[in-house]
């Protein structure tokens, strides 16, 4: 009863909550980045070092005005944000935070759920994603969240070619779906596949880049030429929620990459013998080391490359990575038959 | 107790819903969207009798099926769209050029 | 005991949602109802433990395909709703015959399951329920491997027709 149930239930909420707060302190996190790059110091006024700033934020979000543009479509208007948010959400159920742990004389899982196909689960969750940001522009009624949108989903749609063929080369290496067994045969083959595949590490990176609507992508809300994006048209609560699940998004890129490229929950190297001292920090930690490195790379391409142009932007998708991809898939074939 | 009977019944009614479209409505991305409810129905069959027969084989052709949809909706699509170019209409009871 | 709360739940939302499809007079929310249909059809297969199929039917229907039929719905912008125009000498006869044959074979399949009901249906902890992916690609690579093929052949011809219809100048 406990281990079916209520465990199970505790963690769902344990990781919704977390992600939550998470998502909010990135936002903090990406103003200070920034800030810090341009040789400024970000939110300073609210609590020390603007610490509370999320907080100020939220409250800010709420108190404001929530308006429907008379000619829109109420219903979609309504629906696009939370089409928006709960796929980015709904991944966490299958990433590996850590291994079986003992935990008050209990063996506890330290993800939500191990499925056998857990790897194409987030891909395909991921895909429904693209239909908060074409609504939202569609029911807004207006011109420039149309063009916004179009532009977005056409983006989304051309890099998740180019990132599900990046994940095949990937599941060939790893030989299985499961997030916890791909870890697992980092863990046998001694190795993370950052070193394994690093074409497909590069690939996956610009592809999540873009999938997430992040600079140098982010031509869904280049200001000087559509207003502000697919969300023109928001304000309030469901403007927030397009802004988190952007940021949630980026949490879900650099699980999903620490997973697959940086060895999970594993230590650096465990299977040197004079580094075994890392396996003290406990295995969750490591995890988190990892994806938050992985987000401060993101912040840190935003402030560092300007934003591309949206032809340059195709082309790079369909005649550079999807080639790539492709190539890559047919040499991990060949590697993994002739060894 | 769920037996195939039960899911061949929910597939029979989810074709004819799909049936009934594509028979009552003008709109032709409404009727290629009921092909889909058909297609649909027909996977739900090969899944269920795969199940109750513990053979991959209904799931490796319901793959079929789905490649055929996705093959069905580009080419399709294509047209609607050369279509409305030429005769700003999506309405099959306008698509009468060829009719004698 | 779930099996079948699990099952009548989600045969109500897969024939409501398919109701709402061809019903709807407004395009893009038919287009939303499909997708709700299809995720629904989606929870039907994991409940029949195809969950390959389940996250194919999410990845390229639902993901896929519709978004392309949003697309269209968007590209052709309608001054006047198709439903206006119907020509009065359209003939619906064969419409009603085959109805008539659909609703025959409804009766025939609840007249059948009367008489002789099926048995149960396979268990959840079987091997094509654990290792469903591993099964499903090993049928899909050894022994239908032509069709397969002749799958991929049969895309690139469409990719490469849908291209050419949709293109407006060569």
């Amino acid at each position: 009863m406990i281990d079916t149930y209520l465990i199970p239930l505790v963690k769902i909420l344990f990781v919704l909550n977390a992600t939550l707060i998470g998502v909010t302190y990135m936002v903090l996190l990406e103003r200070k980045v920034i800030a810090w790059v341009q040789v400024r110091l970000g939110p300073m006024r609210v609590g020390p070092y603007g610490i509370l700033q999320p907080i100020a934020d939220a409250v800010k979000l709420i108190l404001k005005e929530d308006i429907t543009p008379t000619r829109a479509d109420k219903w979609v208007f309504t629906a696009a944000p939370i089409i928006v948010m709960v796929p980015a959400l709904i991944t966490f159920a299958v990433i590996p935070f850590g291994p079986v742990v003992n935990l008050f004389g209990r063996q506890v899982p330290l993800y939500i759920t191990d499925v056998n196909v857990g790897l194409l689960y987030i891909v395909s969750v991921a895909s429904i994603g693209v239909y908060g940001i074409i609504l939202g522009g569609w029911a807004s009624n207006s011109k420039f969240p149309l063009l916004a949108s179009l532009r977005a989903s056409a983006q989304l749609i051309s890099y998740e070619v180019a990132v599900t063929m990046t994940l095949v080369s990937m599941i060939m290496t790893a030989g299985t779906l499961s997030m916890v067994k791909i870890v697992e045969s980092q863990y046998d083959q001694h190795l993370w596949f950052i070193f394994v595949q690093p074409v497909a590490f590069v690939l996956f990176f610009i592809g999540g880049l873009a999938e997430t609507n992040r600079a140098p992508f982010d031509m869904a809300e280049a200001e000087q030429e559509l207003t502000g994006g697919f969300h023109t048209e928001y304000s309030g609560m469901r403007f927030a929620l397009f802004f988190l699940a952007e940021y949630a998004n980026m949490i879900v890129v650099s699980s999903v990459a620490t997973t697959l490229f940086l060895g999970g929950w594993l230590a650096p190297f465990p299977n040197v013998g004079w580094l075994s001292f890392l396996g003290y920090v406990p295995s969750w930690m490591w995890f988190l080391l990892k994806t938050f490195a992985f987000l401060y790379v993101f912040l840190w391409v935003r402030a560092t490359l300007p934003r591309y142009r949206y032809d340059q932007l195709m082309r790079l998708g369909w005649k550079v990575l999807i080639p790539i991809a492709i190539a890559n898939v047919v040499v991990t074939g060949i590697v993994k038959v002739l060894f | 107790m769920i037996t195939p009977t039960h899911y061949m019944m929910l597939s029979t009614a989810l074709f004819a819903i799909g049936v009934i479209g594509v028979i009552t409505r003008r709109n032709i991305i409404v009727i290629f969207m009921s092909i889909e409810l058909m297609l649909n129905a027909v996977n739900i069959n090969l899944i269920a009798f795969s199940y109750q027969l513990q053979d991959g084989i209904g799931q490796v052709f319901a793959i079929f099926v789905i490649a055929v949809a996705a093959a069905e909706a580009a080419v399709g699509l294509g047209i609607i769209l050369a279509f409305y170019r030429n005769k700003e209409t999506i309405n099959i009871d306008e698509m009468n050029v060829m009719r004698w | 005991m779930a099996q079948s709360i699990a099952f009548y739940v989600l045969s109500t939302f897969i024939l409501g949602f398919a109701v709402l499809v061809v019903t709807t007079r407004n395009t893009v929310h038919a287009v939303l109802f499909l997708v709700l249909n299809f995720l629904a059809v989606a929870a039907l297969y994991v409940l029949l433990t195809a969950q390959f199929l389940a996250v194919i039917q999410v990845l390229v229907y639902a993901g896929g395909i519709v978004v392309l039929y949003l697309f269209v719905v968007m590209l052709v912008n309608l001054k006047r709703p198709p439903e206006d125009h119907m020509a009065p000498q359209r003939h619906n006869w064969i419409g009603f015959g085959l109805s008539a044959l659909v609703l025959v074979e409804l009766g025939a399949i609840i007249g059948y399951g009367a008489v002789a009901p099926a048995g149960p249906v396979g268990a959840q902890t079987s091997d094509l329920a654990l290792n469903n992916v591993e099964r499903v690609g090993m049928l899909l690579y050894t022994d239908y491997l032509i069709p397969f093929e002749v799958a991929s052949m049969l895309l690139l011809v469409a990719m490469v027709g849908a291209i050419i219809l949709a293109k407006r100048e060569l």
